[in-house]
């Protein structure tokens, strides 16, 4: 039989039970519209977790102190607080790929200014933090390292300080406002960058010099962090080895000893967290196909169902000189355009539904193409599988019993 | 003289019912000709739907001869059958077998939409051509629920004659139809008849094989008589119908 006679037989038999036709369809409707939604929310954070992260700049690196050292006891060397400014001067002085670096120090406290209080947390860097951290100014100016070798008592905001230290609206430059009593004077204001993705305000922040916050807040004579910016994204790896190598030596670290310290690019944060986020959107996806999958049982049976009902019209149709092919063919091409139709219209909502959820969170919209087309393919092969057994069922009938069927 | 479009020879029909066997047929020879319009008799159960259906190749005899049209039946695969359905043979049923929810056109179209030559232009074309022969061309965009028994029976009629087959097989086309319609419908199978079309008609009531022009009498799977009939014009008897049958509905409805 032509193809096209076939699409109208088909075709005839679905409009002639509308309702029936769209009730198979719901379970592949929902199934759909839940994988598309599901995908697409995961892509969306996906994006939106990466963005966070890039804008923080996708060169920096951070060196921190390993608290977990293994073995229990420190080997030889004074150097229990593992970083200090003399590492920060060999990565300066012997790494290629770094571009910037700033030791980081940070404390947390009462801000006070006047009769208004904020506990927050200071972080200490040198002149090249605000880059590597990529802040911008909105008024006033960073400190210089004139400041940080004369661990000046200064600072500079974010605006989640200014609010609460100044919610009368004055101008904050200039101003002095203490840190666990120490008196800083306000130099600068950030401008804001909003919330992260984890939900952190990333405008409650005060900055210092960092000898200011070492010597005047803490009194140490350690750095908690180092800070750095590799020259370009590309050789964040390469930088990251290099300071690990310049690191093991300054710290008299043997071979096959562990480090006492640990180097994080943001390229490794990305893949960690994509690999979170990844592993997430697979079993959202997994529990959604469920649905789907349910969604083709349905198809079957309510063709099974439709077969028996429809007994009497196969035999009509058989006596008419339709073959068992014809008829085969009749209902795999009826339960597919089921699927299909229903596929669509799920996919539709998927969309729809996903530019919802990211539109009231705030995410990017995206949809993902390969989930539209895969659903697309697993909604034809669910008509045919689904199909196949009524199908085969119905091109078994005798035409004879068939047209007796009451 | 021409071959015959029907032909069998000592066809024989046993159902396997669990252990028992039951024999429909018994060893059945006739002839039919272009142009006959041949009717079928005998009580329930002697036999006639099952050769009927051995005839429209919906069912094969267990032993015996069949030809339709020279091509010998029993050498055919079941698509080849399907074919021959398809090209050959115009069915009609006693309950109509017309697809719900769908109109008179389309139901007469359906024997063509498994015809592959048949363009969708011409099947449309011919549809129409013979939804005109049964007088319906008024009704064509008519659901089944909308029209009555008798115009019910007339689609499925035009729906036999659209392929323009060999012979049209009716079974008990009548049964479901009161004595007026009945008539009606004879009278319509009549004017085929003389329009050239080949017959075999089943039934089990003399009054409607009066209206055929040969008649093949079975009783228990045997052929008991078969003999020419003197043909009653089936226009005839419409008229001479009593004048209060006018006043009770004309046609039974169904639904169907
Ligand atoms: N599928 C079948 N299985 C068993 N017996 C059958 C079957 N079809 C018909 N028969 C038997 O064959 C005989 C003839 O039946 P049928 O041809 O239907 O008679 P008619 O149409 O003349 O009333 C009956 O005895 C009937 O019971
Ligand atoms: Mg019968």
């Amino acid at each position: 039989m032509n193809f096209y006679n076939l699409l109208k037989i088909a075709y005839n038999a679905l409009i002639r039970n509308k309702t029936r036709a769209l009730l198979t369809m719901l379970g592949i409707i929902i199934g759909i519209a839940a994988v598309i939604t599901m995908v697409s929310l995961g892509q969306s954070s996906t994006i939106s977790i990466n963005d966070q992260i890039s804008s923080m700049g996708t060169n920096m690196i951070m060196v921190m102190r390993n608290n977990q050292r293994s073995g229990g006891v420190s080997i030889g060397s004074a150097n229990v607080r593992s970083l200090t400014e003399s590492d920060v001067d060999a990565i300066r002085e012997k790494a290629q790929y770094i571009d910037l670096i700033s030791p980081v120090v940070t404390a947390s406290g009462q801000l006070i200014n006047g009769s208004n209080n904020w506990p927050s947390s200071i972080q200490g860097g040198n002149e090249e933090f605000f880059e590597i951290r990529k802040y911008e100014l909105e008024s006033g100016t960073f400190f210089t390292s004139e400041d940080v070798r004369a661990s000046a008592k200064v600072c500079v905001i974010g605006q989640t300080i200014v609010e609460n230290l100044f919610p009368g609206g004055e101008n904050p430059i200039g101003k002095t406002i203490r840190f666990n009593k120490i008196p800083l004077k306000i130099i600068g204001i950030l401008a804001s960058k909003g919330q992260n993705q984890m939900g952190q305000d990333q405008d409650d922040v005060v900055i210092a010099p960092y000898t200011t916050v070492q010597k005047r807040i803490l009194a140490i004579n350690y750095i908690h962090m180092i800070n750095l910016s590799a020259q370009s994204e590309d050789v964040a790896e390469d930088a990251a080895d290099e300071i690990t190598e310049i690191l093991r030596i300054q710290h008299k670290i043997k071979q096959g000893e562990d480090d006492d310290f640990r180097v994080r690019t943001q390229q490794e944060m990305l893949e960690t967290m994509s690999s979170i986020t990844g592993f997430l959107t697979i079993l959202l996806a997994a529990i959604a196909s469920i649905s789907m999958l349910v969604g083709g049982i349905g198809i079957m049976n309510i063709m099974y169902v439709t077969v028996t009902e429809r007994t009497k019209e196969i035999g009509l149709r058989m006596s008419i000189g339709a073959q068992n092919r014809d008829i085969l063919l009749q209902f795999l091409t009826e339960s597919t355009i089921l699927s299909l139709i229903g596929g669509i219209i799920g996919i539709i909502m998927g969309i729809g539904l996903s530019y919802g959820i990211t539109y009231f969170l705030n995410w990017p919209f995206v949809v993902s193409v390969n989930a539209v087309l895969i659903s697309f393919a697993v909604c034809a092969a669910i008509g045919i599988f689904f199909g196949w057994y009524p199908a085969k069922k119905a091109a078994a009938l005798d035409p004879i019993t068939a047209l007796r069927y009451e | 003289m021409a071959d015959p479009i029907l032909k069998i020879e000592n066809l024989t029909r046993v159902f396997k019912v669990g252990s028992e066997s039951v024999h429909a047929l018994k060893g059945i020879s006739f002839d039919v000709f272009k142009g006959e319009f041949v009717s079928i008799m005998g009580t329930s159960g002697s036999g006639k739907s099952t050769l009927l259906n051995i005839l429209g190749c919906l069912d094969r005899p267990t032993s015996g001869e069949y030809y339709i049209d020279n091509i010998a039946i029993k050498d055919l695969s079941k698509n080849e059958s399907s074919i021959i359905r398809n090209r050959k043979i115009g069915f009609v049923f006693q309950s109509y077998n017309l697809l719900s929810r769908t109109n008179a056109l389309e139901n007469v179209e359906l024997p063509l939409l498994y015809n592959n030559t048949v363009s969708s232009k011409e099947r449309k074309e011919r549809a129409i051509e013979a939804l005109k022969q049964v007088g319906l061309e008024n009704r064509m965009d008519h659901m089944p629920n909308q029209l009555s028994g008798g115009q019910q029976q007339r689609v499925a009629i035009a729906r036999a004659l659209v392929n323009d087959p060999v012979i049209v097989l009716a079974d008990e086309a009548t049964g479901n139809l009161d004595t007026r319609t009945s008539y009606e419908i004879m009278s319509l199978f009549q004017k085929l008849h003389s329009e050239g079309k080949t017959i075999a008609f089943v039934t089990h009531e003399p009054d409607i094989a009066n209206f055929t022009s040969r008649t093949i009498m079975l009783r228990d799977g045997r052929i008991i008589k078969d003999e020419a009939v003197q043909t009653k014009s089936a226009q005839e008897a419409l008229s001479n119908l009593p004048v209060e049958s006018d006043d009770i509905p004309e046609e039974k409805r169904t639904d169907n």
